[in-house]
């Protein structure tokens, strides 16, 4: 029997895709020439002030909502307050008691179905600090360190869960549904291994018979976590940590640690103890955000059908709950799936080659989807070719390899290479007369009642086709023509 | 007249009419600069070639274009702490030491369009932090009507420059009395304007909600024209205002169409019998000319100094942070991050910008807020109160400006708390985000005495006009003579 419980919740910063940073109008884009998107107000230059940008009120609006989360018609902004070289004013502006929306939901669902339902705290808008790089493992022993401000003052919104998660597959499930419902709005890149996402998590253990409050247990913050796997590992690790401390009747203590992808395993950066206090006041130079019903509504009537009614979607169309959740899970996978469907009626078909065979192939070559060189087009002429008999699913393999290596169409590829499958009736059955008149003794043991007998007159068929010939017309002509020969006798 | 005593209003009508060339103007300018400065040390930098180069294009622009701008060819002094691309801007502090902004302040973008000349930067004391102009890193500024005494602060370097007549204008920021102090002091007319109605874009920030620019001039008439340069929304300060100016002009109003609010905490202990003797005076004059005097109480204005000292402070606690030696200003050496932040900032700051960093740390620290920086905005909220209540029965409130004269040099740098006192009067407006004026009212032994008129929200216009009806009224004085003045 266990002796704890897992308490676990997640901090989930989202870089917003706006075209300008959340005060100044200098470009979010990423991987610029070092402190090139830089102006005097993300540089902390004397005087400046920050402008809000209403684009990413609206994008944390959208989020919001998309989260189920109740929109504050009134929140403000505050000032907390660290020294670090990467922010430039010693303070971030971000929102600390009076945040833009609290109490959403996130469902989060396992082969198609809802384990849990996670509760969201809060999400709040913040400015993102810029970047140290370190010329040297860290900054303790680093010879020295450059700073680079282009990513100072981004747009990020920060998603708190409550902490009801109680396993690292549940941490997994959550983000991977947060990040699915944040990627039909597009108002973030979502890229986990470029910054544009990233995850803290909370994990404590409740030991049995502990009757305090969650929030008082020893809580270990691992950081930074640089993708899904990787937080899921963490967590795996902290909790067994965690598990051991107990078992031995060690005190786990309240700290935050970073997480090594090579060994999997969390280390100690510093105890909360030693924390700073960041000595949040309201931001004096930004008036509070007063957002209307009206425009929170307009902004509402913006947002994309929910993952929910996705995957009612696809369901409908009759694609597995297992396919689903792969399918929803990629963004260029819907596009691709739903193009797809409009031009071919059989979803479930086109359901099975692009997760089999054109996700394969993707795999092999290091694309997505979204850079796929087999269009939807593409992938519904060679399902054309197989629908109407011309191809078998096995000569399809082989033309679907041929159309992603030289991008031609199935049509081109089937008729250069002279692969078709022999459909013609009268054609098989010259074939099926030639074979029953040289197999006489079978024929005779599959009339005396042998049916394996037959299988073998069929694959002399499919022989001398080299393969061309569709096996369940064979079938049918082996069996007429088995037939005549019967009455004959 | 000569040139250099000409004011805002007659020089840019003269070089509007090309009766005078800008270049003129300059050149007299700076020879008046070069006549006094030396006694009166009123200026961080003076940039001579710059100006005469602004007053070049100015005297080539076409005629049409030149009766358009409202400052035509006027010489203005910019306190340091607004950023200048042209000149250094250090707030008059160590840790700004020729430190040259990428940007121009609002303000001095909306001067240089309307055709005014920026001839230098003024003193003040470091960050805006003080009520003497002591506490500059640089220099102190001694006051024209008697240099063994401060021109006030922190903008005492504007009012001094304008009052030794080098300069007809400068801008100044009020954070908690900042300009209105030193012009009472120096015997000019300082006018701050509602909270958000200049924009604070190129403001070295002390305290945001607080602080605010506003004109120094020699006549109340001077103070309205650069105001209606300076004021107006500016998209780049969110806690700028929208909406017209309220440029209220036409006839001066009758005095018996006016009800002056006197508020009775603004005239009892701590007030220097003379300034108050004076301050009855002026009541007693305008009752005389018709006004009705209200006898008033704003009763937490006892709280106000409190307030004041842990807002102030909290905000410029955070405000300052940035200057850590990283990016720009001056970096003391040091070992590691940490000593480097430490020894920049101990060897960059002055002791009073130290002392409130400390007290605002203090007042913003886990388990502090609540007690100092939350009660301090509620003591904020009462004050207001207390000035709409007022303005439902008045329309104006006049009180004095300071409790006192200009003081000698060293006579309260020793004691913070009595230099934190010659804001008692100065700072509710502040607190408040309302307008206030002050206006000379002669001279006490010698050296000026202000009075300060205090009017409701955006109500500017309507400020302007009654306190320039007292100037017309109230007998001026002959301006000081300075140093090497003839
Ligand atoms: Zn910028």
């Amino acid at each position: 029997m266990r002796k704890y419980e897992v308490i676990i919740g997640l901090e989930v910063h989202v870089e917003l895709k706006t075209r300008a940073k959340l005060f100044c109008g200098c470009s979010t884009e990423f991987g610029a020439e070092p402190n090139t998107h830089t102006c005097p107000v993300c540089l902390g230059m004397p005087g400046v002030l920050p402008v809000l940008n209403r684009q990413a009120v609206v994008y944390a609006i959208k989020a919001a909502l998309a989260l189920e989360c109740t929109v504050h018609s009134y929140s403000k902004f505050d000032r907390k307050q660290y020294f670090y070289p990467d922010l430039p004013k010693a303070y971030q502006i971000s929102q600390y008691d009076q945040p833009l929306a609290e109490h959403g939901h996130v469902p989060i669902f396992n082969d198609g179905a809802v384990v849990k339902t996670v509760g969201v705290r809060r999400i709040h808008l913040e400015e993102d600090a810029g970047k140290l790089n370190h010329l040297g493992q860290r900054l303790g022993d680093a010879k020295g360190s450059l700073v680079d401000l282009n990513r100072a003052g981004v747009p990020l919104i920060e998603i708190v869960s409550e902490p009801d998660m109680s396993s690292a597959d549940e941490a997994r499930l959550y983000l991977t549904e947060l990040r699915n419902i944040l990627s039909y709005l597009d108002i973030s890149d979502l890229r986990m291994e470029e910054g544009s996402m990233r995850c803290d998590a909370n994990v404590s253990l409740r030991p049995s018979g502990y009757t305090g409050s969650v929030e008082d247990l020893p809580r270990v913050e691992i950081k930074n976590v640089n993708s899904i796997r990787n937080v899921q590992r963490g967590i795996e690790f902290e909790i067994a940590r965690q598990a051991e401390f107990l078992a031995n009747g060690e005190r786990i203590v309240k700290e935050t640690r970073g997480f090594d992808d090579q060994s999997g395993r969390t280390y100690s950066q510093r105890s909360k103890e030693e924390a700073n206090d960041y000595r949040y006041f309201p931001e004096p130079d930004l008036p509070p955000l007063v957002l209307s019903d009206v425009f929170v509504r307009e902004v509402k009537d913006t947002l994309p059908p929910s993952t929910q009614a996705l995957r009612q979607e696809l369901r409908t169309a009759g694609v597995q709950p297992k396919d689903v959740e792969v399918i929803l899970a990629d963004h260029s996978a819907l596009a691709f799936w739903r193009q797809a469907t409009t031009l071919f009626g059989d979803a479930r078909m086109v359901t099975n080659w692009m997760l089999s065979d054109l996700s394969r192939l993707l795999n092999t070559h290091g694309h997505s989807f979204a850079t796929t060189p087999v269009s939807p087009e593409a992938l519904v002429g060679l399902l054309n070719l197989i629908h109407r008999g011309t191809l078998s699913g096995r000569m399809a393999k082989e033309v679907l390899d041929n159309m992603y290596e030289t991008q031609r169409s199935a049509e081109e590829i089937v008729k250069d290479l002279g692969m078709s499958q022999i459909t013609d009736a009268d054609a098989i059955k010259k074939v099926v007369e030639e074979t029953v008149a040289s197999h006489r003794p079978v024929v005779e043991d599959y009339l005396s009642g042998k049916e394996k007998a037959l299988g073998f007159l069929v694959g002399q068929v499919m022989k001398k086709t080299k393969g061309q010939a569709k096996p369940d017309v064979v079938n049918k002509i082996l069996k007429d023509v088995i037939r005549e020969y019967a009455e004959k006798i | 007249m000569a040139i250099h005593e000409l004011g805002v209003k007659d020089l840019a009508e003269r070089v509007r009419a090309r009766e005078l060339s800008a270049s003129e103007t300059v050149s007299a300018v700076f020879t008046r600069i070069k006549n006094v400065e030396s006694t009166i040390q009123a200026f961080l930098h003076l940039d001579p070639d710059y100006a005469r180069m602004r007053a070049q294009v100015i005297d080539q622009l076409p005629a049409d274009e030149l009766k358009n701008l409202p400052l035509a060819g006027v010489p203005i002094a910019v306190k340091d702490n607004m950023t200048t691309v042209s000149m250094p801007t250090t707030a008059g502090s160590k840790i700004l030491s020729g430190f040259m902004s990428p940007y121009n302040a609002t303000v001095v973008n909306r001067l240089e369009a309307a055709g005014a000349i920026i001839v230098g930067k003024t003193n003040l004391d470091e960050f805006a932090m003080g009520s003497s102009t002591e506490h500059s890193a640089y220099h102190t500024t001694c006051n024209p009507w008697d240099i063994r005494r401060v021109p006030g602060g922190s903008s005492g370097g504007s009012a001094a420059a304008v009052a030794a007549q080098m300069v007809p204008a400068a801008l100044g920021s009020d954070t908690g009395g900042s300009i209105r102090q030193p012009a009472s002091y120096c015997g000019v007319t300082g006018f701050k304007p509602t909270f958000g109605r200049i924009s604070r874009y190129g403001l070295i920030a002390f305290a945001s909600s607080l602080d605010q620019i506003g004109p120094l001039t020699r006549s109340v008439e001077d103070a309205r024209l650069l105001y209606e340069v300076i004021a107006g929304h500016d998209p780049l300060d969110a806690t700028s205002l929208p909406g017209e100016l309220d440029v209220s002009r036409g006839p001066l109003p009758h005095w018996r169409d006016i009800r002056i609010g006197v508020p009775k905490e603004y005239d009892g202990e701590g007030i220097d019998p003379r300034v108050q003797e004076r301050y009855h005076e002026v009541l007693a004059f305008l009752r005389d000319q018709g006004a009705q005097l209200v006898d008033l109480s704003l009763p937490h204005t006892r709280y106000a100094i409190s307030a004041y000292y842990i807002i102030a402070p909290a905000e410029a606690s955070s405000n300052l942070a940035r200057f850590d030696g990283v990016r720009y200003g001056f970096r003391h050496p040091a070992a590691d991050l940490l000593s480097m932040y430490e020894t920049t900032r101990t060897e960059g700051f002055g002791s009073e910008v130290t002392r409130r960093i400390l007290l605002g740390t203090h007042a913003l620290s886990s388990g502090y807020y609540d007690a100092y920086y939350l009660k301090a905005q509620k003591v904020r909220t009462l004050i207001r109160q207390d000035f709409e209540r007022a303005f439902d029965q008045v329309d104006v409130i006049l009180t004095p400006t300071t409790p006192e004269v200009a003081f000698k040099f060293g006579e309260k740098s020793q004691d913070p708390l009595q230099m934190y006192l010659s804001d008692v009067f100065t700072v509710t407006a502040n607190l408040a985000g309302i307008p206030g004026i002050s206006t000379p009212a002669g001279l006490i032994s010698d050296v000026p005495v202000g009075v300060q008129w205090l009017g409701p929200v955006l109500q500017e216009g309507r400020l302007l006009q009654i306190a320039q009806a007292f100037e017309q009224l109230w007998p001026s004085v002959p301006w000081p003579s300075v140093g090497g003045d003839l």
